[in-house]
């Protein structure tokens, strides 16, 4: 039996950071709001205090914060051809659950993309012709969006985390020290960079040997105390090296647990249901619009939560999975290519390159989320790849989030992965070792896409959702690439020897990479192409938005949040300002 | 405990009211799966006593491995991560007792894995594709293991090979060349064996293993500290900070007495 509750003005899907900010802008606006998580209620007193924070084997590897995939998963392959299996345990990417999300274990790097990743498809094709954009079946699109719309919402965002960073690019001005390369800002960082340890300063002065341009991390692990607009104080970071996989104990990593949920959770016409999660969003019978949601607690209760929106903001995934459960939008056909939910799923190529020194102590455990000195002199299209074969890049970073001995000991090339020598190698490389992490672009191609699994069902019988995912000879290109270009650094920073990490072969599930799942409900400027309009507004049902990566039509070579929390502030802005005055379509078909 | 019924609830209250770090017994807080729903409005909820501490290893001895199986385990660890002077082995480093807890609690009982049918194979980028939770993939590798040593080469049990065998076994194992009965995936339990005993080794004391904090000091890891701050500029010094755990070190304890 369903018990239907009162209706409110708008209901939220997922409790992360799109959910805090969406709770946040609507309740501003005066709305009622219901936010529904099928995870649990977390604060950092509680959850992730500092007396047992720093817990590698909890949190990191019996995944104490993640999604327990014991009774909801998902099934992966690479290509069409293969039957999709279920992903039995955690590996390639981490996904989050309860209130904060993926928002509290991730590493705090805070990036915009560049203006031309926004014009993946028309950019490249105008400087490198159709073929650029069209090879290896890529079926990229520009997003509907420009850099210069979502600018006062990346700057929103910076404002709330208090960004750690040097601006490069502010109102056109390139300035000393910081990227030059991004997109012009509005105005500097709200607090400086942080100071950087030996390996990414040794990181720093090779690659600007090599003609490079290095600047420090734009992080969200904050270098000094901050008090944000919405009033909540975040403390300075303390370098203990636990934030990726894990919460932050110092409220020194900007989450929605430090800086929204202060505010948010004070407001009267706020309500947070822990532990329930949303089976389908219910339509009207000529399906144009959405009454609400129905969602069924831990206790087993089945409710129907009436609503005049309905905000998805759970992650990537469940929101797509949402999508089809429901029966929003035309599901993608990869054999027509007709459709788009599902579309253009894609992900993050990462490689590395390890760096050994014999004279230099790194101290690696003194580390931070985005403890880094970075070039993006080979990201995007801030190189010329005329006659290279692929578009996209990377940024390079010399970075130490940590020095965890679980996860974070390098050996040289040619190490056994056991065994004496294996020991013996551990116990001298573990200070004097360094690694480069290339973080690479994935251009969406037709044979990836998400879609719903034909065998395996959850524990409430729905079925799951199913990835069909692979990378793409372009990707490939690109991080053989950049990955070149990283192991010029590191043979400049003059280390006793390097390990290359390439990306080679299929893409596995089994070993982590990063949870940069993009696309499947991605954004455009027409329904014949996208799911959502740059409002994040479904096409087909204009009182549901999408929030989230999922917008994404391909992804870029940086980290998705900063992107997805501007999208998301533009999206509200949107809402607040002209969607409850007319409720309808805010971009015309 | 028996693995029945080492229920994770309990488990909590149990190892909580033990006393880590001077947490009191109260309402347990789950951070996972199970716990009621919950309204929120007005404010930021609080409550006294309700820190999610980890969950400590506690008594001494086996509770999961049988002793034939422990026999295996302890000469198994023991090629993982050989003694030496440079640091301790994985036997002396206690990873063996820390295996018996992580498997007779919610780890063995595959908490963290999704299990379900149907069961093909897979391809190696899909993963562990078993139906066994980790308790149950130990118990039917070990005895695949001792059989394919009485079959092959000639010994009782794999513990009953010289070192050099046992190395061969163990890289066969790895590489997949080895078979084995039981409907058991050779190359997934050596995977998990050495990601297991690594863990043992380098995880907090709290769980068992690192005895002493021994593989931490051989890598030079200071351990659970939280404030790095005033080394982050002083490039290539060594930290003097001795080695410390989630429960601190026995200097503390000396300190008090």
């Amino acid at each position: 039996m369903t018990t239907t509750l009162k209706s409110v003005d708008a209901v939220l899907v997922g409790f992360g950071w799109t959910g805090a900010i969406m709770g946040q802008q609507l309740c501003d606006a005066g709305l009622h709001v219901v936010a529904l998580e099928r995870g649990p209620w977390r604060d950092t007193a509680t959850d992730f205090a500092t007396g047992f924070a720093q817990d590698e084997l909890r949190y990191m590897w019996r995944h104490h914060l993640f999604q327990n995939v014991s009774d909801d998963t998902l099934t992966i392959r690479n290509n069409v051809n293969q039957e999709a299996l279920p992903m039995r345990h955690l590996g390639s990417f981490l996904l989050g659950t309860g209130v904060g999300s993926g928002g509290v274990h991730w590493n705090g790097q805070i990036w915009r993309f560049l203006p031309t990743d926004f014009l993946t498809k028309s950019h490249n094709q105008q400087r490198y012709g159709k073929k650029a954009v069209s090879d290896y079946d890529l079926t990229v699109q520009d997003w509907g969006v420009t850099y210069e719309e979502l600018e006062p919402y990346y700057d929103q965002f910076d404002k709330v985390c208090g960004t750690s960073g040097k601006a490069g690019n502010l109102k056109g001005e390139i300035q000393p020290g910081g990227n030059p390369f991004e997109g012009a800002r509005a105005n500097e960082y709200p607090t400086p960079p942080m100071p950087q340890t030996l390996g990414p300063t040794l990181f720093g002065k090779a690659a600007a040997e090599l003609g490079r341009h290095p600047f420090p991390h734009p992080t969200g692990n904050l270098s000094e105390a901050y008090v944000n607009p919405l009033g909540a104080q975040l403390g300075a970071c303390t370098y203990c090296g636990f934030c990726e996989k894990f919460g932050c104990g110092n409220y020194s990593k900007a989450s929605p647990q430090t800086t929204i949920l202060p505010y948010l959770m004070q407001e009267s016409n706020f309500t947070l249901k822990t532990e329930c999660e949303v089976l389908r969003v219910e339509l009207t019978p000529d399906r144009k619009r959405a009454t609400g949601v129905t969602y069924v607690n831990s206790a087993g209760e089945e409710f129907f939560q009436p609503a005049d929106m309905v905000i998805l903001s759970a992650y990537v995934l469940q929101n797509v999975r949402l999508l089809l459960l429901s029966g929003i939008g035309k599901p993608y056909d990869p054999k027509t290519g007709e459709g788009v939910v599902g579309k253009n799923y894609a992900y993050q190529t990462m490689s590395s390159v390890n760096v050994f020194f014999d004279d230099k102590i790194l101290n690696p455990f003194i580390g931070a989320g985005a403890l880094a000195t970075v070039i993006d002199d080979f990201n995007g299209d801030n190189f010329d790849h005329s006659g290279l074969g692929f578009i996209g890049g990377a940024y390079i970073a010399g970075m130490v989030t940590g020095g965890r001995p679980i996860e974070m000991i390098y050996t040289p090339q040619g190490t056994p992965a056991w065994g004496l020598e294996w020991k013996h190698a551990a116990a001298k490389n573990y200070l004097r070792s360094f690694s480069l992490s290339v973080h690479g672009s994935c251009m969406s191609a037709r044979g990836n896409y998400l879609d719903l699994d034909p065998t395996y069902r959850d524990i409430h019988g729905r079925p799951m959702l199913r990835m069909t995912f692979d990378f793409t000879g372009n990707d490939h290109k690109m991080s053989d690439y950049l990955t070149d270009r990283a192991a010029e650094v590191a043979k400049a920073m003059n280390p006793r020897e390097i390990k290359v990490n390439r990306r080679t072969g299929s893409w596995s599930v089994v070993p982590y990479q990063t949870t940069h799942n993009t696309g499947g409900a991605i954004m455009g400027d027409n329904p014949k192409n996208s799911v959502v309009n740059k409002y994040l507004q479904t096409w087909d049902v204009p009182n549901v938005f999408s929030m989230g990566a999922g917008a994404f039509p391909q992804n870029a070579g940086y980290n998705p949040t900063g992107t997805l929390a501007a999208l998301a502030y533009m999206s509200a802005d949107a809402i607040k300002s002209r969607y409850l005055k007319a409720p309808g379509p805010l971009v015309r078909a | 405990m028996s693995e029945k019924n080492l229920d994770r609830r309990h488990f909590l209250i149990g190892t909580i009211a033990a006393g880590v770090a001077g947490v009191s017994a109260g309402p347990v807080h789950d951070g996972e799966l199970g716990a009621p729903p919950q309204t929120f409005r007005g404010a930021v909820p609080w409550q006294e006593g309700t820190a999610d501490a980890p969950p400590e290893a506690s008594g001494s001895g086996y509770v999961y491995f049988t002793p034939a199986e422990a026999t295996f385990i302890e000469a198994a660890v023991g090629r993982l991560i050989p003694n030496d002077p440079v640091g301790p082995g994985g036997v002396e480093a206690n990873v063996p007792f820390f295996l018996d807890r992580q498997l007779a609690g919610p780890f063995g009982r595959g908490d963290h894995y999704y299990l379900g049918g149907p069961w093909p194979r897979g391809t190696p980028e899909q993963g562990y594709q078993g139906r066994y939770n980790p308790a149950q993939l130990y118990r039917a590798a070990i005895a695949a293991i001792d059989k394919y040593a009485g079959a092959n080469l000639g010994a009782p049990t794999f513990a009953a090979l010289a070192a050099a065998d046992q190395d061969n076994t163990l890289k066969g194992l790895e590489s997949g060349e080895i078979a084995l009965d039981g409907g058991v995936d050779a190359k997934s339990f050596f995977a998990m064996l050495l990601q297991n005993t690594k863990e043992g080794y380098f995880s907090d004391p709290i769980y068992g293993g690192n005895k002493d904090m021994g593989a931490w000091k051989m890598i030079g890891f200071p351990g659970a500290h939280y404030d790095y701050k005033e080394w982050v500029s002083r490039h290539g010094e060594a930290v003097p900070y001795p080695t410390v755990g989630l429960k601190g070190r026995p200097g503390w304890r000396k300190a008090r007495s």
